[in-house]
């Protein structure tokens, strides 16, 4: 349980490694500090100038650890998948650092970083937006060795491509056909055949079974996790869906409006959640069971969450939170503090000593919501 | 069962099929339910199991198809809505039933305020002057659980959030005060704090307006919160129906089963595979002859290959479309 972890000063001496040797034996793969990501919202047709930003990701550090999956949990709008993005740099990041085996990906360009992403790759969540379409299987999965100078003759590459698709459980004859050809769960398929083409070790998977069938899901969560264990890849895992991330995650890190509010490993996570939000996100995951839904009381959240391009002062979370303090919440940022050993969390009102329970209680039907959007999403 | 003598909709064979240019897309094949006033059901299925355009059956909706054809009868209130003319069903669709859509950001007209959205069914269906039934939308509004309503009915939906403009469209369906209400995947665009409130305000305005719901969607645990009575739909048939609770502690149909192992559970301990249903959904257009389940299922026989299965009643009042509900039940739940 000894994750690394820089924040907010602490015990920063004991992951000095992470810079200078990279990360050995069960050290961080992945390390980001202090991420951010703005993007600008602008005006002005003529004379463009910027009116403020999104706050997409704000100020985020965690460590993804060799070998292991790293849930990231939020709900939609939260910054989880622009995380994902900008640790790969397919987003630029606004400030922070992302460090690989203790390189600085930020300040790699061009050529290097090309060369960098090969042992980084991407699944993305729709499987019908991100296979082009007039590609075979052959070019989309081969495309990758064909970028990374991995395998220049054809034959060699079409046998290699054959070897991938059979991996991940599609017939290797297919591989002259188009994507138009194959259901939604056999085309997450071929985008998993085609992230591991490269033999990367860092896979972000960003929710990589929302579009899928339940049915469905549950052989592409399996293929994910026979993998893993066959090629001893890590794991960004970035989705929604609480149940599945507890399937299927060593750690969990809960996002709320462009921060992490709590990150533990996942039985202390689901366990014994300590954010008033994660506890509330908890509780809100319906269960396939009236029984047990007839005995569990819910904490429903009222509002909205907020606007990134507008967040709230202090604790982003004050807004919705049932147990807000006036003049502490509203006021100050809470930092992530590493609460208990393995256990961060980011809340004034947590200590080592204990950690305020959300009752669920019955609401009256007239929510007032917090935070309506005056804007567009 | 409803009882029969105090029935909403009663659905009897309905058939659905599409004229497509790969051939005779199949979509619904002799569906037969049916809804008590105030009843919460549940259509649960996958994507193409035929579970909207049963919903589109049911609001007419498939009359104005011109590759549909529609067989069987929906009798809604003593009324065969199938055999009616177009004129005569108008009255009744949006007034007496009414639909929320999955994706509240696509089905509300962007171009249009809310008080127009909301107003126009009132004034149409109800007769409303254009000042009642603003006042009346600003109550509905208020009763949905959205702030300052009498400024917010000016706003355009782009100036709410997905929650908000999915509350914006339950107020909408729920204006001309319908007898039957149907849900198509109410929940599925929004998150989970917010579907718990959407779910809770579903429930509690049906229990106070006497409205039945028919929630369809493919998340088992939005119907196990919300639902009564379950319907299971696979490739275009009803496979199980009965009563939620047995149902989800001993689904009489494989396919039921296979569907409620392969979701993990945040009760239960964790697992270190889930069991998924292999193989894929049949092709509507190319069903097999025998029980469309067949190809996936661990306990396929020969007879399973010949004919597909009647829905049958198995016990305590369920019925279930399986040669091998009673093997099934023997066997100890994994």
């Amino acid at each position: 349980m000894s994750a690394v972890f820089e924040d907010s000063g602490g015990e920063g001496g004991a992951n000095g490694g992470n810079h200078a040797s990279g990360a050995s034996g069960n050290g961080a793969l992945v390390g980001v500090r202090d991420l951010k990501v703005y993007f600008p919202i602008t005006s002005g047709i003529v004379f463009r100038h910027q009116i403020g930003a999104v706050r997409a990701v704000d100020g985020i550090s965690l460590d993804v650890l060799r070998g292991e999956t790293l849930g990231l949990v939020g709900e939609s709008g939260c910054g989880k998948s622009t995380t994902g993005r900008a640790i790969l740099q397919l987003i630029k990041p606004t400030e922070g650092h992302v460090l690989y085996e203790g390189a600085d990906l930020a300040r790699l360009r061009g050529r290097k970083l090309r060369a960098q992403r090969r042992s980084m790759q991407m699944i993305f969540q729709d499987p019908y937006a991100s296979l082009n379409s007039r590609m075979t299987l052959a070019d989309i999965v081969g495309e990758p060795l064909l970028v990374h100078h991995m395998q220049p003759s054809r034959k060699l590459r079409q046998q290699r491509v054959r070897e991938l698709l059979e991996l991940v459980g599609l017939n290797p004859n297919t591989l002259n056909r188009y994507p138009h050809e194959f259901s939604g769960g056999q085309r997450q398929r071929i985008g998993i055949a085609r992230a591991l083409a490269v033999e990367p070790n860092f896979i972000v998977c960003d929710e990589p079974i929302s579009a899928l069938d339940v049915s469905i899901r549950a052989q592409i969560i399996n293929l994910l996790k026979d993998l893993q264990s066959k090629f001893s890849l890590t794991y960004l895992f970035i989705a929604h869906d609480l149940s599945v991330v507890r399937h299927i995650s060593d750690r969990v890190a809960v996002m709320y409006l462009g921060r992490i509010v709590e990150l533990a490993a996942n039985d202390l996570l689901y366990g014994e959640p300590m954010h008033p939000y994660t506890q509330a996100l908890l509780s809100a995951v319906p269960i396939p069971d009236p029984e047990a839904e007839e005995h569990r009381r819910a904490v429903v959240l009222t509002g909205d969450v907020p606007s990134p391009a507008d967040p709230p002062k202090g604790c982003h979370f004050h807004t919705r939170c049932p147990v807000a303090l006036e003049g502490r919440c509203d006021v100050d940022d809470p930092a992530l503090l590493e609460v208990r050993p393995g256990h961060w969390a980011a809340c004034h009102l947590i200590t080592a000593d204990g950690y305020p329970h959300i009752k669920a209680g019955e609401d009256s039907l007239v929510e007032t919501a917090a935070g309506i959007k005056g804007g567009d999403e | 069962m409803a009882g029969a003598d105090h029935t909403l909709l009663d659905v009897v064979g309905l058939t659905v099929d599409f004229t497509t240019q790969e051939g005779i897309v199949h979509a619904v094949q002799d569906v037969s339910f049916s809804v008590a006033p105030g009843e919460l059901v549940g259509l649960v299925g996958e994507s193409g199991c035929g579970k909207s355009v049963t919903a589109s059956a049911i609001l007419g909706l498939t009359r104005m198809l011109s590759n549909a054809a529609v067989s069987g009868s929906i009798v809604f209130q003593g009324r065969n809505l199938l055999a009616l003319p177009e004129k005569e069903v108008r009255p009744v669709r949006g007034r007496d039933i009414a639909m929320i859509f999955q994706d509240p950001v696509t089905s509300l007209n962007p171009v249009l305020s809310i008080e127009r959205l909301m107003t126009e069914g009132l004034e149409l269906h109800l007769g409303m002057s254009h000042r009642e039934a603003v006042t009346r939308s600003v109550e509905l509004l208020q009763l949905v659980g959205i702030p300052k309503a009498e400024q917010r009915i000016h706003d355009y939906p782009h100036q709410f959030s997905g929650g908000m403009r999915q509350r914006v469209m339950i107020a909408i369906a729920l204006s001309c005060d319908p007898k039957l209400l149907l849900a198509d995947e109410p929940t599925t665009a929004l998150d989970v704090t917010i579907q718990a409130q959407i779910l809770r305000l579903m429930k509690r305005l049906s229990e106070d307006a006497g409205a039945a719901i028919i929630t369809i969607t493919h998340d088992l645990g939005v119907v196990a919160g919300m639902c009564r009575r379950i319907l299971v739909m696979y490739a275009g048939r009803l496979v199980e129906v009965g009563p939620a609770k047995p149902l989800f502690a001993h689904p009489h149909h494989p396919y039921t089963v296979g569907l409620l192992r392969s979701v993990p559970r945040l009760d239960e301990p964790r697992t270190e595979r889930l069991q998924s249903i292999e193989g894929l959904p049949p092709d509507l257009s190319h069903l097999p002859p025998g029980c469309a389940f067949a190809p996936r299922c661990w306990l396929a026989s020969e007879e399973c290959w010949a004919a597909a299965p009647e829905l049958l009643a198995t016990t305590d009042g369920r019925l279930s479309a399986c040669f091998h509900s009673e093997a099934l039940l023997a066997e100890v739940p994994a």
